[in-house]
């Protein structure tokens, strides 16, 4: 009952209320604009969160991040392009149904099932995040290192793209989170000779590069690009009979979302196909799928809302990031001096339920703002690339120096704007990097700490039964592409 | 998937040095092997200070599992070929040489004019011809977050021509 309270205390809060409007208007912006999404835009908005208390500049962060996977169905349904990569799926059917004249009924079924697929996961972070935490007082180093090797073989397994690019990307994250002064001996390791990198590579730079800068390096490929608009007249809430077809799979995906989004991947852009999947599996009609299923829809639509409560579990609880956009998120709290954990749980439930209660509250606004306003945050779309990325650019050189004051910063961000755009070029993913450099000194750190109780012995850790279970998931985790890519070419 | 399946084909036929699996693999392999080779200059602490292991064998480790599963890589890209991609446009160049202008006009003359040149510079090169807009994205958006930064976050800019003006 205490908990329930303090989940609403956000609705008693007007600073609170005025920051989760912010930052669901301004995440369903960034949703609708290609290119820009929430992890951009979460890297983009962290600099301006140092203005504000630790709850508020979470709570910014995470309202952009659930109406942010929202908004990119606006696009996927109007111009056949995914604000953001987890509305991919929503293209395959939302497009076709906006181009049968149904735009109104293939968005009202977006938005009820992100917002129905966002308020399961909700349900499902604050049941399970606290059983997670309290699990983890069992965990020591040999653990946590364990566990992080875990997520980071997730990422290559369930991740998108190649497996093995996914783990050299996830491998040169880690590597990137060592250049600077050794924190437990003080020696400079890759910094040659400059002094602003025994510091060590800042995240900002490297995620506002990979993500916002890489991104305008592909829009000046695509400047000659032609989309063909669906004009929008009004957004319709779904028939009877379309609630009739569709509630088994909004479920189902929701369950699918949340469960894909505790595991540390790219949380929505996999859950969106995957919910996607399965809805056509399970479907009477498998056949509507692709010419405008309104199942389709709801399937991959309440799957990838539905990740962003379940990446905020293993984040929350374990200081594991589930996504791209949690580690951004992950990183707003480390600034703001906020360690997450089990600790947490026990001395700050007030921040945490605070944090959960936004998470629920940040659902049913974009619900209310998608219903009323998404003929207006179609015409956003309409804004051309040549003015809006110089513009993006101005904010991501500012946001980028401010953080340290660093003119050094802003080259380390170029750096990676031109690195991610060639990784994505060849097929290597961008946010194996982010995941990495984020856990790198946790991999780093917990090896070593572990290595001084074991006094070197490398054998130690498969006596250690938890760690013992995560090396052999994360075994699993890299044999299944391998047996996944035999049943398919056996089919 | 035929177009896939076509440029395929079309990177089975180049030699091994022109496809795009080789260079990627050569340039991250060397790379590694650069950094795997300052690792070797790195300080080593006594044992008494020593934690678990040297302060150079992580990195150490990292770069030989880069190497090892480029290597992976690119014997599978053997058996598979990737696609041939797409030939880069002058767009991108001129948006890639924007940045290089960014760092040279940011390092000698000045932040703000710097962000304002590049602005302006990918603006029209994306194909925005119209005056007010490329004041718009050039000096009216940037004077805007300049003075937001300024204010908000209290943030000082690096000295320059027009930033000193600003400041004095």
């Amino acid at each position: 009952m205490d908990n329930l309270f303090l989940m609403l205390a956000p609705l008693f809060s007007s600073k609170l209320l005025l920051v989760l409007f912010f930052g669901t208007l301004f995440g369903l912006i960034l949703g609708v604009l290609p290119g820009l999404g929430p992890t951009t835009g979460g890297a983009l908005i962290l600099p301006f969160t140092m203005t504000l208390d630790p709850l508020s500049a979470i709570v910014l962060l995470t309202s952009i991040y659930c109406a942010g996977t929202y908004g990119g169905a606006i696009t996927a349904v109007l111009i056949n392009t995914p604000g953001t990569p987890a509305a991919a799926a929503t293209c395959l059917d939302g497009y076709p149904l906006a181009q049968k004249g149904e735009a109104g009924r293939a968005l009202g079924m977006a938005t009820v099932s992100s917002t129905v697929g966002g308020i399961f996961s909700v349900v499902i972070l604050v049941f399970f995040a606290p059983i997670l935490a309290q699990l983890a007082y069992e965990f020591g180093q040999p653990e946590y290192f364990a566990l992080a090797i875990f997520g980071l073989t997730m990422l290559a397994s369930i991740g998108e793209g190649s497996p093995i690019k996914n783990l050299i990307a996830g491998a040169f994250g880690i590597l990137i989170s060592t250049v600077g002064k050794d924190f437990m001996t003080s020696i400079d390791r890759f910094t040659f000779g400059i002094n602003e990198l025994t510091e060590g590579i800042g995240f900002i730079p490297v995620v506002v590069g990979l993500f916002a800068m890489s991104e305008m390096l592909t829009q000046s490929t695509l400047i000659n690009q032609v989309f063909n608009r669906i004009a929008l007249k009004a957004i319709k809430l779904p028939s009877k009979d379309d609630y009739k077809k569709t509630w088994k799979t909004i479920l189902r995906s929701s369950g699918i979302g949340s469960f894909i989004g505790v595991l540390p991947a790219e949380g929505g852009t996999v859950a969106s196909l995957i919910g996607y999947s399965e809805a056509k599996r399970f479907s009477k009609n498998p056949e509507e799928f692709g010419k405008g299923s309104i199942e389709g829809i709801a399937g991959a639509e309440a799957a990838n809302n539905a990740a962003t409560g379940g990446a905020m579990v293993p984040t929350l609880a374990l200081g594991i990031p589930g996504s791209a956009t949690t580690a951004v998120i992950l990183t707003g709290l480390i600034i703001h001096g906020v360690r997450p954990g089990p600790d947490l749980f026990r001395e700050q439930p007030d921040f945490l339920y605070g944090i959960f209660g936004a998470m629920l509250i940040a659902n049913i606004l974009f619900f209310i703002f998608g219903f009323f306003g998404a003929k207006i945050f179609a015409r956003i779309t309409l804004v051309p690339n040549k003015i809006l990325w110089p513009m993006i650019f101005a904010v991501s050189v500012c946001g980028t120096y401010s953080l340290n004051q660093s003119i050094i910063d802003v080259w380390i961000m170029l750096f990676f704007g031109v690195l991610g755009f060639f990784m994505r070029r060849y097929g290597f993913s961008v946010v194996p990097v982010i995941i990495g450099l984020i856990l790198g000194e946790l991999v780093e750190g917990t090896l070593r700490q572990s290595l001084v109780i074991f006094e070197g012995n490398w054998l130690m850790f498969f006596s250690r039964p938890i760690a013992l279970t995560f090396f052999i998931l994360s075994l699993i985790a890299l044999a299944f592409p391998l047996i996944r890519s035999r049943k398919i070419k056996k089919k | 998937m035929k177009n896939v399946q076509k440029l395929k084909r079309a990177n089975k036929s180049l030699p091994f040095f022109f496809k795009d699996e080789f260079k990627v693999s050569f340039v991250i392999i060397f790379i590694s092997l650069i950094l795997l080779l300052t690792t070797f200059t790195f300080d080593i602490v006594p044992p008494i200070l020593n934690r678990g292991i040297q302060p150079a064998t992580f990195p150490k480790a990292l770069l030989i599992l880069i190497i090892a599963m480029t290597l992976i890589v690119y014997y599978l890209a053997s058996k598979n070929p990737w696609k041939i991609e797409k030939k880069l446009s002058r767009s991108f160049f001129l948006t890639l040489f924007s940045f290089i202008l960014f760092v040279i006009v940011s390092k000698t003359l000045d932040f703000f004019l710097a962000i304002s040149a590049l602005s302006i510079f990918v603006s029209y090169f994306w194909g925005e011809k119209r005056l007010f807009y490329l004041l718009l994205v050039g000096i009216i958006f940037p004077i805007i977050v300049f003075i937001f930064f300024e204010t908000i976050l209290g943030l000082r800019f690096p000295p320059g021509i027009i930033t000193n003006i600003y400041y004095s």
